[in-house]
């Protein structure tokens, strides 16, 4: 098996996770609570990474943090090489593609927590940014980890995007799929076996936390 | 429970980024696998350093490079693209080499009742249902494939039961699975243990098309390139070359 391919899967999908809980979380607030009339421009946009293929993602990815994008110049001359190919080049594709199962699990969440109790809180005098990290947040746990969890899986499994992007390079950008992808073509059947294996124990082994956690918040909803 | 969390996540986000201490980055076309498996150990035991190999096809690279992929080296199965490369200014002057010819063969599964001896002819046999080819959009293996079918007045007959590979390396895998019937692939990948196990092959005559002449290039964003050149070197070398020509590869006389 693989173990780079493995470790750079695992640390991009946790940074992933991690880097979408603090930029999810403003955008899922707003989405949630924002009054304008043309908010669901915005959630459309959002959602756009669930619908849209990987390669025209990758693609656009590309040609927008490539060299000859002035984004892309001031990457390179900032840091002193290209952000495609890149593993940071590779993080920042995820984060846009797991968008939508970070934030839509975050709004969804925060849509459930009781307004009245929002409300009494503003009313009393708690600012907006306390009364979210001391109410809604807490209120909102099982959506939370549920969005973080599910772009986590869904980063450990992500393919057409890190081939658009990533470049198969070794313990950089090759991760786990492409890894498999690999293997496939080199005709090792028995090593794209186990590296796939270990994939479906993994996502299942995630979906298994995210229902069971929402099952919970289930019952303690129905009681109140 | 918290912290432990905390020190598990740092451990992971900084421990996969030592690098190790002499890298070599190499983009090669995708005929090069099993050839570049035993080349590669020989170099990492003589030299000490490690080969990071990505396998693909040329065209997909060249348009990686163009957009800044950051490889040392760049092994094309058609010179055209690293030559493109060169007159774009990307690449180390005067680093470009033919290293090989490639060449082409019809390939099927043991339990094929097909006679290859035959030759392109046999393609039109109406029970083939699939033939394996590379893309021939961006794999010049794919393009050669579709040459000779054209020079042995067959491709008008079969083109609608190609199934294109994205690399050479895949149009081998779809034949060897038995997905499709018959494949064009690459000599080195026929050469290649476990293709020599599953079937047979047939070389399809040079003259049926233009030559697969295969350059390789040093790349200026390459971040080793004395590294690099070593490699190249060893390629080069007597020994390099023999290892070469064992995969299937014509290797262009020494000068």
């Amino acid at each position: 098996m693989n173990w780079m391919a493995i470790a750079v899967t695992v640390k991009l999908a946790l940074l992933t996770a991690t880097l979408l809980l603090v930029i999810g979380l403003p955008i899922a607030y707003w989405l949630t609570f924002s009054k304008w009339r043309w908010k669901f421009i915005v959630e459309s946009v959002v959602a756009l990474p669930l619908v849209l293929p990987p390669t025209v993602l990758g693609f656009y990815i590309l040609v927008a943090i490539g060299p000859h994008s002035p984004v892309g110049r001031f990457y390179s001359d900032l840091v002193g090489h290209p952000l495609p190919f890149s593993f940071e080049g590779l993080l920042l594709a995820s984060i846009l593609y797991s968008l939508p199962f970070a934030v839509q699990p975050f709004a969804a969440a925060f849509e459930q927590v009781d307004r009245r109790l929002i409300e009494s809180s503003w009313t009393l005098g708690v600012s907006k940014l306390k009364t979210f990290f001391r109410l809604i947040v807490p209120l909102s746990t099982a959506g939370l980890i549920t969005g973080a969890v599910l772009s986590f899986a869904h980063t450990l499994g992500e393919f057409g995007v890190v081939l658009m992007v990533g470049g198969n390079i070794e313990g950089e950008t090759r991760t786990v799929s492409i890894d498999i992808y690999d293997e496939v073509q080199a005709l090792n059947y028995a090593g794209a076996a186990k590296t796939a294996l270990l994939l479906l124990a993994v996502s299942y082994g995630v979906l298994l936390l995210v229902y069971a956690m929402n099952r919970k918040v289930w019952v303690v909803w129905s009681q109140r | 429970m918290i912290r432990s969390l905390i020190a598990l996540f740092l451990f992971v986000i900084t421990g996969v980024n030592i690098a190790v201490a002499g890298e070599v980055t190499i983009a090669a076309a995708s005929d090069l696998n099993f050839a570049f498996k035993g080349v590669m150990a020989e170099y990492e035991r003589t030299t000490g350093n490690h080969v990071k190999l990505t396998l693909g096809s040329s065209g997909n690279f060249y348009a990686q490079i163009q957009h800044g992929a950051p490889f040392d080296l760049y092994f094309s199965a058609d010179i055209a693209y690293p030559r493109k490369l060169e007159e774009a200014g990307l690449t180390v002057p005067g680093s470009l080499y033919q290293y090989a010819v490639g060449r082409i063969v019809l390939w099927t599964g043991n339990g094929s009742h097909l006679d290859l001896s035959r030759g392109l002819e046999i393609l039109r046999d109406p029970t083939i249902k699939k033939i394996a080819i590379a893309n021939p959009t961006h794999a010049p293996y794919g393009r050669a494939a579709v040459a000779a079918m054209e020079y042995a007045q067959v491709y008008d007959r079969v083109k609608d039961k190609l199934v294109l590979g994205e690399n050479i390396s895949q149009a081998a895998q779809f034949v060897e699975s038995g997905a499709a019937d018959v494949g064009i692939i690459a000599l080195s990948l026929a050469f290649a243990p476990p293709m020599q196990a599953a079937g047979h092959y047939w070389e399809i005559p040079a003259d049926a098309h233009p030559p697969i002449e295969q350059g390789a290039v040093l790349l200026r964003g390459g971040k080793n390139q004395e590294r690099a050149k070593a490699f190249l070197s060893f390629i080069r070398s007597a020994e390099g070359q023999a290892m070469m020509t064992r995969y299937g590869f014509v290797v262009p006389a020494p000068r």
